[in-house]
């Protein structure tokens, strides 16, 4: 005989977790309690939502679902924002949450919360177990929906019952047979020969790169495809890194908070080839701009995605790998695209480069400072951001070769990069990985430096103090007659002495010179280091 | 514009609150749904009338498609389908008045389903504009209660709606 809780920890062997971020309570004990007896690690955060954010950052830096746990009740409700970041950035994620026993489901018993129906709208599925024996299958099918198709977190709620109810055997099913899902990897015939067509008639194509090309693994597909047909590469801030932004045809980020030189390549393109961008409000303000003067071809695995925010003209259902290697077979000799190169080459190196350090000041200039910290790091290092004014800083100033570059882009999660951090860290120990926070992001999440810690995960942060919520400062000053409620940070701590207390060394930069200098000390120091950057209150974000 | 979709769905707990769920978050204006088993009880149909513009309904029947208990979504093409409502309507006469009633109920093709003394219960099966002549032509008499089950339709001809997605 078997306990559900034994088969839950089976399953998670039989898919190869290695690691699990999480925080027990009473609902999940028997869960905690068995895979105590197993080889797999946990680490265990302060906080769920972290817990969520570090499966996040694990599963974006491996390629593999991330997974968390948490008890019933508050535990799971404090997962829900990690869950929904997930599912806006289409991070694959198992959320695995205790339950109240099942005959007391429905009675408000203490910490009992629908988690199943409070994460409908930010999950791929759920379940709600009802019998141990149907664990495996759960297990398989979740892992399944997770990291397939269009990826994306799911939620797997289990009563305490069903994890100390006994079975007679485990077995773990080779494949999940799931009648209404079944991704599609080839796109259609018809539509890549359409496809291919345009390109080739295009006069001035342009690729714009989003988060799906990072999802389908597609990265060497994509710059192949760009090279071999001298097409142009834009990015939306979810695709940043997957074209080395020193290649000569990566032109920049799109957007609202994206470079001006990359904008204007957006509206000037006679054919857009959008791969895996969901063309948010955040990335193309007017769709409708775009669509005028230029055709539309847009890949993506999700049929849902296509035409949702922008009109198209030839849309390809499908894996973004596999589409791109058959798009590329119908390509025999490659587009004129000289003269459109050479018109963007000249336009990027019009465009003025933001932001120069003054002396004297008593701050550190974010954008030269973003400029000459990524040439000191490695260069298949992992960046991470968190969000507001450090998150466009970082975006359009990092220069990413072979590395990453990983920020909750969709759902704009404060509080994401030292979780996500500890993850990726975890997952990629041998790789350098720095969290870049302002002072209000990194108080949301920093109760995870004892994750940090006791984790012996060795991130660096970089933490952008400007003691101010600094774009949310901004938008008031520009939108609300210079009235800025709420959002000075007058309470922030003495940074260095809150690092002392953890046993983290640390360093504080007042200049440009003195942040290169201290960044140098960091990046060769061994464990987690904190170097707190003290930034201009008044720093535009662009 | 309206359009009916036919949805076939895992018969399982839960699938009726994400199919709800999926209208409001998406805010797609629903105006009826009506849910039973088929002759696998394991799948069960929806009927689904929306009311929105063509860019609407691709996106209601691709996000159905993206839930994992809905294995077929189809938006069936007018004029191709039948569909009917069911109604049960309680209508207030006094005993002199049955006979109009019941005359109304004959013309209409409405069941009677119970006599009392001050009031007939009627069924009605039929289209949505059929519903609403019966209706008018109660409304009379005194309308005490209406209920309506949301339209289901099925294709015409021998064509099925095959359980496999794409």
């Amino acid at each position: 005989m078997i306990t559900g809780a034994e088969i839950m920890v089976k399953c998670l062997e039989s898919e190869q977790v290695e690691l699990v971020f999480g925080y027990p309570g009473a609902a999940i004990c028997p869960f905690y309690d068995s895979l105590s007896q197993s080889s797999i690690r946990h680490v265990l955060v302060r906080q769920e939502q972290n817990a969520a954010h570090a499966a996040s950052g694990y599963a974006r830096a491996c390629g593999k679902p991330g997974v968390c746990v948490a008890t019933s009740g508050p535990g799971a409700t404090n997962l829900i924002t990690g869950i929904a970041t997930a599912y806006m950035d289409s991070i694959p994620l198992i959320a695995i949450t205790g339950q109240v026993n099942q005959w007391l489901l429905g009675r408000d018993v203490f910490q009992e919360a629908d988690i199943t129906g409070a994460c409908e709208s930010f999950t791929k599925h759920s379940y709600l177990v009802k019998t141990a024996a149907d664990l495996p299958r759960v297990f398989k099918e979740a892992f399944h929906i997770a990291s397939t198709g269009r990826p994306g977190p799911v939620l797997i709620d289990i009563p305490t019952d069903v994890q100390t109810a006994q079975v007679e055997a485990f077995a773990y099913p080779r494949k999940a047979e799931i009648a209404g899902y079944r991704p599609r990897i080839q796109g259609h015939a018809v539509q890549v020969r359409r496809a291919a067509e345009a390109v080739r008639r295009a006069r001035c194509p342009l690729i714009v790169c989003g988060g799906g090309v990072v999802s389908a693994a597609a990265r060497e597909e994509l710059i192949s495809f760009a090279k071999e047909n001298q097409i142009p590469v834009v990015s939306t801030m979810m695709g940043l890194g997957v074209m080395p932004m020193d290649s000569p045809l990566y032109f920049g980020m799109i957007g609202m908070h994206g470079h001006e030189n990359a904008n204007r390549a957006m509206h000037a393109a006679d054919c857009i080839l959008l791969c895996g961008a969901r063309v948010g409000d955040r990335a193309v303000g007017d769709p409708k701009k775009i669509t005028q003067t230029s055709t539309i071809i847009h890949i993506d695995v999700d049929p849902a995605e296509i035409g949702k925010n922008m009109t198209v003209n030839i849309p390809i259902v499908g894996d973004i790998r596999a589409v791109l290697e058959s798009l590329a077979k119908q390509m025999p000799d490659a587009p004129d695209t000289g003269a459109w190169v050479q018109r963007l080459t000249h336009e990027k190196a019009e465009s003025a480069v933001c932001g120069t350090p003054e002396p004297h000041t008593g701050f550190v200039e974010p954008r030269s400072f973003f400029r000459s910290l990524s040439a000191k790091m490695e260069e298949n290092a992992i960046l991470i951001s968190d969000v507001g004014q450090n998150q466009i800083w970082a975006a359009s100033s990092f220069n990413v070769k072979r590395g990453r570059f990983l920020t909750s882009g969709g759902l704009g999660t404060m509080g994401y990069s030292l979780p996500a951090a500890v993850g990726a860290k975890l997952g990629k120990p041998n790789r350098q990985v720095v969290c870049i926070c302002g002072d209000g992001a990194f108080q949301m999440s920093m109760c995870e430096l004892a994750t940090l810690c006791e984790s012996g995960a060795e991130v660096k942060i970089v933490l952008m103090q400007n003691s101010r919520l600094g774009m949310v400062w901004e938008l008031q000053n520009k939108q609300f007659e210079g009235r800025c409620p709420a959002t000075e940070l007058t309470g922030d701590p003495d940074y260095i002495a809150l690092a002392g207390a953890y046993g983290i060394p640390s360093a504080l930069a007042d200049s440009n010179e003195s942040a290169e200098r201290l960044a140098g000390q960091m990046l060769k120091s061994k464990g987690p280091f904190l170097l707190v950057c003290r930034v201009d209150p008044c720093a535009p974000t662009l | 514009m309206k359009h009916t979709l036919s949805v076939l769905v895992e018969n399982q707990p839960g699938v009726l609150s994400r199919v709800a769920n999926l209208f409001a978050r998406r805010g797609f204006n629903i105006d009826s749904l009506a849910v039973g088993t088929t002759q696998n009880p394991k799948i069960s149909r929806m009927t689904i009338v929306v009311d929105g513009d063509d860019h609407i309904v691709e996106q209601v029947e691709k996000q159905l498609n993206k839930l994992i208990p809905v294995i077929k979504v189809k938006v069936l093409e007018p004029e191709k389908f039948v569909c009917c409502e069911l109604m049960l309507v309680k209508v207030a006469c006094k005993s002199r008045q049955h006979a109009e009633v019941l005359n109304v109920a004959r013309l209409m093709g409405a069941d009677v389903m119970d006599v009392a003394p001050a009031s007939l219960t009627l069924r009605f099966a039929g289209n949505e504009d059929q519903s609403h002549t019966l209706l008018e032509l109660l409304t009379p008499y005194g309308l005490r209660e209406v209920v309506r089950a949301g339209s289901i339709a099925i294709e015409k001809g021998s064509g099925l709606l095959k359980n496999n997605k794409e």
